[in-house]
């Protein structure tokens, strides 16, 4: 029992990333219709945000190390420290929770840039050139990170208060046997709320109600005098977002570096199969299933009788649904169906 | 008869391609690429992207796995060598069947969709052979180190044939080794075979049945063609180049490891095919050439190589180039790769093909006016 609750958590934790990053890829593909390879890419940036906001707290002077009394000897000390304090170094501890704060603009504009800079020229180009252009960029952005920031993971600790494990056995009276990372179970409610975000202001706002009227169709929304280009647009750029703020959360997890976006994609992109090109509720629910399928996949007790399973189980999963379900889980019937 | 029924134009295409791939160390002089290991690669990625070329060029399947059949042409290629004999004939034969037989497997669940659910499936298929080739094959894969071979292999006909030599044996045809000029010539006869091979696909009723697939498979379908089995035989066909490829990969340098099968490398024939021009029967070759020549080239630059070849420069000039050109060399090089990559789909769809057939028609249509310019539009379509 404690062992599935465990794995139960554990792919919840990694679902949740998928269920992110998968649910701004179908978002895209059902408003315009673009198949966005570069969307790792996007989630790789927002990590790096959190990179950039730790490096840039942390800019240090040198300073004369007093305890050493022999010969002179320097230390660095982030400014912020030096001016401020222990309130500088609490600010710095917090380095991941602020880029959160600082990632919401950034890849919005990111977001924005990319579609109006390259994806709108790409609408009407068949899915294959999409794919290969949207599949450069994120070659292109995957370079140009390991140029500025080098090819090794680079960590970025949550702060200090929640490095802590919480002991989830003893809450759900199962003895202490299984404890678990804060930062993993902070991480499965940051994917739940900005997941309810999303359906919220998709299905409960005006807003998001013309989106939807526009990816069911667009050429009538557009008679009735809406610019739903603009809107399409503008939900580029929150997909953006989503698939950034994944990624900041993500950094305490697993070290950030320049190929975890394509690591992730090609997941995702397995993900949004199985739940259903365009299909939002397919996309989150195909990404919570996977990842816990995969979790439980890699127990000891399941390889020993299906050796290897852990590495194929989500793929082989695809393949089966793509054969007898084409459209997914939850897809529309008709849409993208060959 | 093998070559009566082709055109007069194709008959010259294939005689000057002949003489180009045969000289191709002496056309490679100028720019510093004749000496043999390079050369080698030029004639094994022409082979495999003239393969990718006949499913996505031809039939428009988008394939993002094909570094599978690769992957598993190398090490079909490798275990010949270990388990039979040095010979590289047995290798090359056995290491195209078994990605053959791989290829219709897969090819057989995979063409059940196209379009996107294609690429989607051809890669999760590549990514499961990648991954298991790392983890649960390891007694066939030998896992991260890679397949390589022992003193002490069993190499049944070898051992019968041959006097045992100390060290390990190299590849050889039947007596000659298989590096350095001879393993490219090997390589450069089978490239020259593998384009014959393609343009009578290309030119043959087959051909043409492929191309009616991409232009438009629904009407195929209604008007009573069971298009499945034409796309099977392209996706095997084309798995099986790849799986030459490997072998020939393993023939110059006999271990095959797993990152071969990475879907980095799918990308990568693609990147060749789409660069030379999907669909024409030279651009694939051409884009292989130039993007493993250029691969070579910058990155093997680093920032003072690339001072020193400026040097003539006065200093200010030279820190700006060096400065401006930096991050394109060495570690950068893939950095290039995908600007050029991204500006070839945006600007130019058709590849450098594409570019020359422009070239040729704005010149022409200079010169001729009107009349010519019409020229040039049909030479560009």
């Amino acid at each position: 029992m404690d062992v599935i609750l465990l794995q139960l958590l554990n792919g919840l934790d990694k679902g949740g990333a998928y269920a992110l990053i998968a649910l701004g890829l179908t978002i895209i593909f059902g408003t315009l219709g673009v198949v966005n390879f570069a969307h790792g890419a996007l989630f790789m940036l927002g990590a790096f945000c959190a990179v950039s906001v730790q490096a840039l707290l942390t800019i240090s002077k040198k300073v004369k190390d007093e305890s050493i009394k022999f010969f002179d000897a320097y230390k660095e000390i982030p400014y912020l420290e030096a001016w401020w304090g222990d309130t500088g170094a609490m600010i710095i501890d917090y380095a991941v929770p602020i880029s959160i704060l600082i990632a919401i603009p950034l890849m919005l504009l990111i977001g924005l840039g990319m579609e109006r800079g390259l994806i709108r020229y790409f609408y009407k180009r068949p899915h294959a050139e999409q794919i290969l252009v949207t599949f450069g960029l994120a070659i292109v952005v995957q370079e140009l990170i390991k140029a500025q920031f080098g090819a090794n993971p680079i960590p970025t600790p949550a702060p200090e208060v929640i490095a802590g494990s919480a002991n989830v056995g003893l809450w759900v009276g199962l003895g202490e046997s299984v404890v678990y990372p804060w930062w993993r179970l902070i991480y499965l409610a940051f994917a739940g709320v900005v997941i309810a975000l999303a359906f919220a202001f998709l299905n409960l706002t005006t807003y998001g109600m013309v989106v939807r009227a526009g990816m069911a169709d667009r050429e009538t929304v557009g008679l009735l005098g809406i610019n739903i280009q603009r809107r399409f647009t503008i939900v580029f750029g929150m997909a953006a977002v989503i698939a950034g703020l994944a990624g900041v959360m993500y950094t305490p997890i697993l070290p950030p570096d320049y190929h975890m976006g394509m690591d992730f994609l090609v997941l995702s992109f397995v993900v949004v199969v199985v739940g259903g090109m365009g299909s939002l509720g397919g996309a989150v629910l195909a990404g919570f299933m996977l990842g816990i399928l995969q979790s439980f996949a890699s127990m000891n007790e399941v390889k020993s009788i299906l050796p290897g399973i852990d590495q194929i189980i989500i793929y082989l999963i695809a393949v089966v649904i793509l054969l007898v379900r084409p459209r997914g889980l939850l897809g529309r019937k008709g849409v993208m169906e060959s | 008869m093998m070559f009566g029924d082709l055109t007069r134009n194709d008959k010259l295409l294939f005689l000057g391609f002949t003489i180009a791939a045969l000289a191709m160390p002496l056309l490679a002089w100028p720019v510093g690429a004749n000496y043999p290991d390079l050369l080698q690669k030029f004639a094994i990625y022409g082979i495999f992207a003239i393969g990718f070329n006949i499913l996505f060029g031809l039939t428009g399947y988008l394939s993002f796995g094909h570094a599978a059949f690769l992957g598993v042409g190398s090490y079909a290629a490798v275990w010949m060598f270990k388990g039979v004999t040095m010979n590289v004939i047995p290798a090359v034969i056995f290491g195209v069947m078994v990605s053959g037989l791989f290829a219709a497997l897969i090819g057989f669940v995979s063409l059940r969709r196209s379009g996107i659910y294609f690429s989607i499936l051809t890669l999760a298929f590549a990514q499961m052979s990648y991954n298991l080739a790392y983890s649960v094959l390891t007694p066939i894969t030998n896992g991260e180190t890679g397949l390589q071979l022992r003193q002490d292999d069993a190499r049944i006909l070898d051992r019968m044939f041959v006097e045992q030599t100390e060290g390990l044996p190299s590849t050889n045809l039947f007596g000659l080794e298989m590096s350095g000029y001879p393993g490219f010539y090997f390589c450069c006869v089978l490239l020259i075979v593998a384009f014959f091979i393609a343009l009578r696909i290309q030119r043959s009723p087959f051909g043409m049945m492929l191309r009616a697939i991409k232009t438009n498979q629904v009407r195929m379908n209604y008007t009573g063609f069971n298009t499945r089995p034409y796309a099977l035989t392209a996706f095997i066909i084309s798995g099986m180049y790849a799986g030459l490829a490997g072998s020939l990969l393993a023939v110059t340098d006999p271990l095959a490891g797993a990152e071969r099968m990475q879907w980095t490398a799918s990308g990568e024939v693609v990147l060749m095919t789409i660069l030379g021009g999907a669909g024409t029967l030279v651009g694939p070759i051409l884009g292989a050439g130039l993007i493993k020549y250029f691969e070579n080239i910058f990155s093997s630059y680093n920032d003072s190589l690339l001072a020193e070849s400026f040097s003539f420069l006065p200093d200010f000039l030279n820190d700006a180039l060096v400065f401006v050109i930096g991050p394109f060399v060495g570690e950068g090089w893939s950095l290039l790769l995908g600007i050029v990559f991204m500006a070839i789909v945006i600007f130019l769809p058709g590849g450098l093909m594409e570019g020359l057939a422009r070239i040729h028609g704005w010149y022409r249509g200079r010169g001729q006016g009107d009349a010519g310019r019409n020229v040039a539009k049909q030479a560009a379509e």
